[in-house]
């Protein structure tokens, strides 16, 4: 037997003891430790995101008021780009050598920034940039092209309505994970009030890839793919034409339009000057405009007609007749004397020239501030409340249920709320019970600390035009695919003031149309009730304010405009509003002189 | 005096069994690596697994030959056929053809042969038949060495001139010859030393960028030669148990106080405590070999950092390039340590029962460099989990041990030796290859025994295999 024969056993063991330590190692990298099969995907899978194009949105009428165009992005995968014509490429896309460089720079310090997978070169080129590159593109290997869709403005219209599309930002991503990187999202206007809705649903299709990215086909035959989902189209409740005609009436002036259809709730149109064209903010164009819009001090980018708190001025006298009626602390047929103002102690309130002394229906049809101050002091020093502060309080809650100083609550983000000061703002100011109708009376005549949006103003008129009810002005009136829109636009929401008392307050309105202080706006053939306001305010001028509502008779639309440092309510603001209710109610217009001098209009000098 | 006897009898089947399994088992998996929908059919001559096929029929046609040749031919002709090989290796290294850096081809016509497979034909024939005339001296160390130089010289040859193509890998399957020395009497203890200088001179080239690695490797190696000298377990457990104390302690101090030491200060320091310990033990209790055990300890970490020094000092920048390739880390210009890292995703990504054949999507879209060859491994890891692997390595593992147990039945000591060598260089082979695919030995390019595909080291693992097992099968015509 050969001596070393026993040595066969340590060999044997070594062989054992090796193979032993691979199974160990083996069942460790295959079963215990995760870490391989995540990195395995991330090598082979690749997920090519599917953009649906954002739903459009049409007008009342179904006019199409916002698109979509393609939009292309320019791609290229670091790993297969091949040698090309530099020269040729700058001069497809219109840039510089060394702005190509610098954009391949940019690329490669970005994060997540991977020489095996596709990188963005250039983003949003134009689809004449794209039909010129398209031809070359075979010359460019590891170059390809990807379709987006951006915004397309048919009209150059309620930009501050429609808001606006852009990438989203780490903030967007954190709150909502169906967010990734270089997706668009709605930042503003209706574009973010129905974002979910507008933006559709992205599909995505997992491609095997092999170690070059080259795709060598889809996952399981497309198992895990899903479609992309078009986004919902939109009717909404803007009526193109009118927004037109209000835009360009109001282009000379800072200011708002909001009119609304009474009987429906219904935005038909929305303005807010100085506006922009919504076509600025689209693709790259945005990167530029943005900017200059922000820093203009004339607050383009701010949407008056749903976030500016004005003083109503007189417009607000309606609201005190109602109350005033409601309180049984004034009738149809009470009358005051005006003496060119009102004065009690200290306090002097002035007044035009106008007949005296007046009935409500006179008072409204002249504007008078002396039967407000009166009517004002009669609701507040009711003998009915305990104190100054339950009787403000009374009041307080009849103006509130106007929908005044608080958020409508419409489909429109970015609404301002208004100011109707609470009893404990007074008592802070003033000291409890340091306050009386007195101290308070500006609000008679809608001063003061009261505030209202243009919004809440054509709201008010809608409320008195449908004789104590609204619906919650809204925007959008059917989305697609489904059969009703929320309900909260299809409630009433009645006002606390009895139906009956309006129709004097109406008689009021359409005296001051026909023989009062807005004849300027009358009509023939058509009965406008309105009511002008001048509000004073520590910007200047007084702005120039006119509500109304026509027909007198079952309403078709009630209007708010806002001329700011106007002057009179008459001067700028009713005709404005007296030419959108002719081409509402008749689609057309009559009064070229009238239109010229608002086109001419140059108040700010 | 010579008994006749039927050679297809007397073949060892079970071994034949085995080859078998694991060439069709390497096919399949050659097939899945190149896998694409285009080639469908096995035979397709244009894909890689329609050629290993022919390379398969040809194999067994070799396989056939060389049983039906008398082992005579071989024992006589052992030199000759060594020479012969040393001549092609010669040849190769300057006049062959370059893939990859290395000039290991043969360029026939459309035929690509690779001398470097065949050559360990020649060199186990050469050694065994030396070693069947000149045992292996244990008189003397002197004696020991004089008598093993031959031998060394033999392996040493075919090793050198394949150095010179540079295949570092291929060489490096020759220092498994030193299990044939072993087992003919070289004394344990160098087979022991030689393994741990490999070791620390592999692994201290690989891991210069994190020393504390190669501390960690050192105390293992301590603990090793203690427990190997010695032969008592209480101080290799009271080396383990200061060191890992230590090193817990450190940490927790680290983590809990703005102390801040790198690792490779921690281990040092780990290290420095538990030789301490070890040492002062010695005073009270008799350990044997302790002073040889520090020695060896102090010469490996010089030999460890004379290496680095003389890698990084002492090299020119294309000689260290090519130590870099043969440790792997430049095997792939990516990045360092790319190719590893997909093939242990590859294999980790199989999980417990695998991605099912033809499902693997890291080998089959080429994320594993050279999957069909070196790695085709991770084609088993991955599609077959570990469920596969496991069987896989079984097989081998079944392979070597059977192939051990026809070693020891040989009754001439050529062919004994001769299969020896065969058994070291298969398992060699298997354990470089695996144990590559999975992290736990640097990246040498060499195949996977009947798995990888390729023809040359297919037909020359097979003609190896085959010549022992026509040893074998002849074994009792040679009377005792």
């Amino acid at each position: 037997m050969n001596p070393f024969a026993s040595r066969r056993y340590i060999v044997a063991g070594i062989f054992i003891f090796v193979i032993m330590i691979y199974l160990f190692r083996l069942f460790y990298i295959q079963v215990i430790d995760n870490k391989y099969k995540l990195s395995a995907e991330n090598n082979a899978y690749r997920r090519i995101t599917q953009y649906p194009a954002r739903g459009l949105i049409l007008d009342r009428n179904g006019k199409i008021m916002v698109g979509n165009q393609a939009a292309f992005d320019l791609l290229y995968n670091p790993m297969d780009v091949k040698p090309y014509d530099t020269t040729e490429l700058c001069s497809i896309l219109g840039i510089t050598k060394d702005q190509l460089k610098y954009k391949y720079r940019r690329v490669k310090l970005s994060k997540g920034y991977s020489a095996y997978k596709d990188q963005v070169l250039f983003s949003q080129l134009s689809e004449k940039t794209y039909a010129a590159l398209q031809e070359k593109l075979y010359k460019y290997q590891g170059f390809y092209v990807q379709e987006r869709t951006l915004r397309r403005y048919q009209y150059p219209i309620a930009a501050h309505l429609f808001g606006y599309v852009g990438e989203v930002d780490s903030s967007h991503i954190k709150k909502d994970p169906y967010y990734q990187i270089g997706d668009y999202i709605g930042i503003s206007g209706i574009e973010k009030a129905y974002e979910k809705q507008l933006r559709g649903q992205k599909g995505v299709h997992i491609y095997l890839v092999d170690v070059h990215n080259r795709i060598m086909g889809p996952l399981n035959n497309g198992a895990y793919d899903t479609t992309a989902v078009l986004g919902k189209d939109m009717i909404s409740t803007i009526d193109v034409d009118l927004q037109n005609l209000a835009e360009k009436l109001m282009k000379n002036f800072r200011g708002s339009v909001v009119a609304i259809e009474p009987s429906s709730g219904e935005i038909l149109t929305l303005v807010s000057t100085p506006g922009y064209d919504p076509n600025l903010l689209v693709g790259q164009a945005r990167k530029k405009n943005f900017p200059i819009l922000q820093l203009d001090p004339s607050l383009p980018l701010y949407n008056r007609a749903l976030a500016a708190s004005y003083p109503p001025g007189s417009t607000f006298k309606l609201i005190n007749a109602l109350i005033g009626l409601q309180e049984n602390v004034i009738f149809p047929g009470t009358t005051f004397g005006c003496n060119q103002g009102w004065a009690m102690g200290p306090i002097h309130v002035n007044c035009h020239v106008h007949p005296s002394p007046l009935d409500l229906k006179g008072s409204i049809q002249n504007s008078c501030n002396a039967y407000y101050c009166n009517a004002f002091r009669k609701i507040i020093d009711n003998t009915k409340y305990q104190s100054t502060e339950d009787a403000y309080k009374a009041w307080r809650n009849y103006v509130t249920s106007f929908g005044i100083g608080s958020y409508l609550n419409s489909d429109i983000i970015d609404e301002g709320r208004g100011n109707v000061p609470s009893v404990n703002y007074y008592n802070k100011y003033f000291g409890k019970n340091h306050w009386r109708s007195l101290t308070i009376i500006s609000l008679a005549i809608g001063q003061g600390e009261l505030g209202l949006t243009p919004l809440h103003l054509a709201n008010q008129a809608a409320c008195i035009a449908n004789k104590g009810y609204y619906y919650i002005p809204h925007v959008i009136k059917k989305i697609q695919g489904l059969d009703t829109i929320n309900k909260r636009f299809t409630e009433r929401k009645y006002t606390s003031i009895d139906s009956q008392y309006y129709n004097i307050v109406t008689e009021g309105m359409a005296l001051a149309v026909s023989a009062g202080t807005a004849t300027y706006g009358n009509i023939k053939d058509i009965a406008i009730c309105g009511k002008t306001g001048t509000a004073q305010n520590p910007h200047g001028k007084e702005h120039s304010i006119f509500i109304c509502f026509a027909p007198k008779d079952h309403p078709k639309i009630a209007i708010s405009v806002f001329v700011e440092n106007g002057g009179f309510g008459a001067t700028w603001a009713v005709p404005i509003a007296s030419m959108l209710i002719e081409q509402y109610l008749t689609g057309k217009m009559t009064r070229q002189a009238m239109e010229e001098r608002i086109l001419n209009a140059d108040i700010y000098k | 005096m010579i008994r006749r006897v039927n050679i297809w009898q007397e073949i060892d089947w079970i071994t034949v069994l085995l080859y078998g399994l694991l060439v069709i088992f390497g096919l399949v998996n050659i097939y899945a690596a190149v896998y694409d929908d285009r080639h469908q059919s096995i035979m397709d001559l244009s894909m890689r697994y329609g050629k290993q096929a022919i390379w398969i029929l040809a194999a067994l046609i070799l396989a056939m030959i060389v049983i039906m040749v008398d082992t005579k031919f071989f024992t006589f002709f052992a030199y000759f056929i060594y020479v012969l090989t040393l001549l092609l290796l010669l040849l190769v290294a300057f006049f062959g053809k370059e893939v990859n850096g290395a000039r290991s081809w043969f360029s026939l016509g459309g035929l690509q042969v690779q001398p470097t497979e065949f050559a360990k034909i020649g060199t186990c024939l050469a050694l065994a038949k030396y070693m069947n005339v000149h045992s292996i001296k244990l008189k003397t160390f002197w004696t020991m060495l004089r008598s093993v130089l031959p031998m060394a010289v033999i392996i040493g040859l075919p090793m050198g001139l394949i150095g010179l193509q540079p295949d570092m890998g291929s060489a490096l399957v020759y220092v498994a010859l030193v299990f044939v020395l072993y087992r003919e009497g070289l004394p344990g203890i160098y087979l022991f030393c030689g393994f741990l200088f490999g070791a620390v001179f592999v692994f201290s080239l690989l891991w210069s960028e994190t020393p504390q690695y190669m501390i960690m490797m050192i105390f293992y190696f301590f603990v090793l030669s203690l427990a190997f000298l010695n032969r008592k377990i209480v101080e290799v457990l009271a080396a383990l148990i200061v060191y890992y104390v230590f090193l817990i302690a450190i940490n927790l101090w680290n983590k809990y106080t703005s102390f801040d030491a790198s690792p490779y200060f921690k281990h040092l320091f780990c290290l420095g405590a538990s030789v301490t310990t070890v040492a002062c033990m010695s005073f009270f209790k008799k350990i044997l070999h302790i002073w040889w055990v520090i020695g060896l300890l102090i010469v490996y970490v010089g030999f460890g950092y004379g290496v680095t020094y003389f890698f990084d000092h002492g090299l020119e920048k294309h000689q260290r390039d090519r130590i870099e390739i043969f440790l792997g880390k430049k095997y792939d210009p990516k990045k360092v340590g790319y190719n590893i890292e997909q093939s242990k995703i590859a294999i980790g990504s199989g999980g417990f029962a695998g991605k099912g054949f033809l499902q693997g999507t890291q080998t089959k879209y080429n994320f594993v460099p050279e999957q069909s060859t070196d790695f085709i491994f991770c084609t088993v890891g991955e599609e077959w989990g570990f469920l596969g692997s496991s069987v896989i390595l079984a097989l081998f593992l079944a392979f070597l041990l059977r192939l051990l147990a026809l070693c020891e039945r040989q009754r001439s000591t050529f062919s004994r030796i001769y299969g020896y060598g065969v058994v070291s260089v298969f398992f060699i082979h298997v354990a470089i290859n695996a144990g590559m695919t999975m992290g736990l030995f640097p990246v040498v390019g060499i195949p996977l025994p009947f798995f990888s595909y390729g023809g040359s080291s297919l037909w020359a693992f097979t003609i190896l295999l085959f010549i022992f097992l026509r040893f074998d099968a002849s074994r009792m015509e040679l009377l005792r």
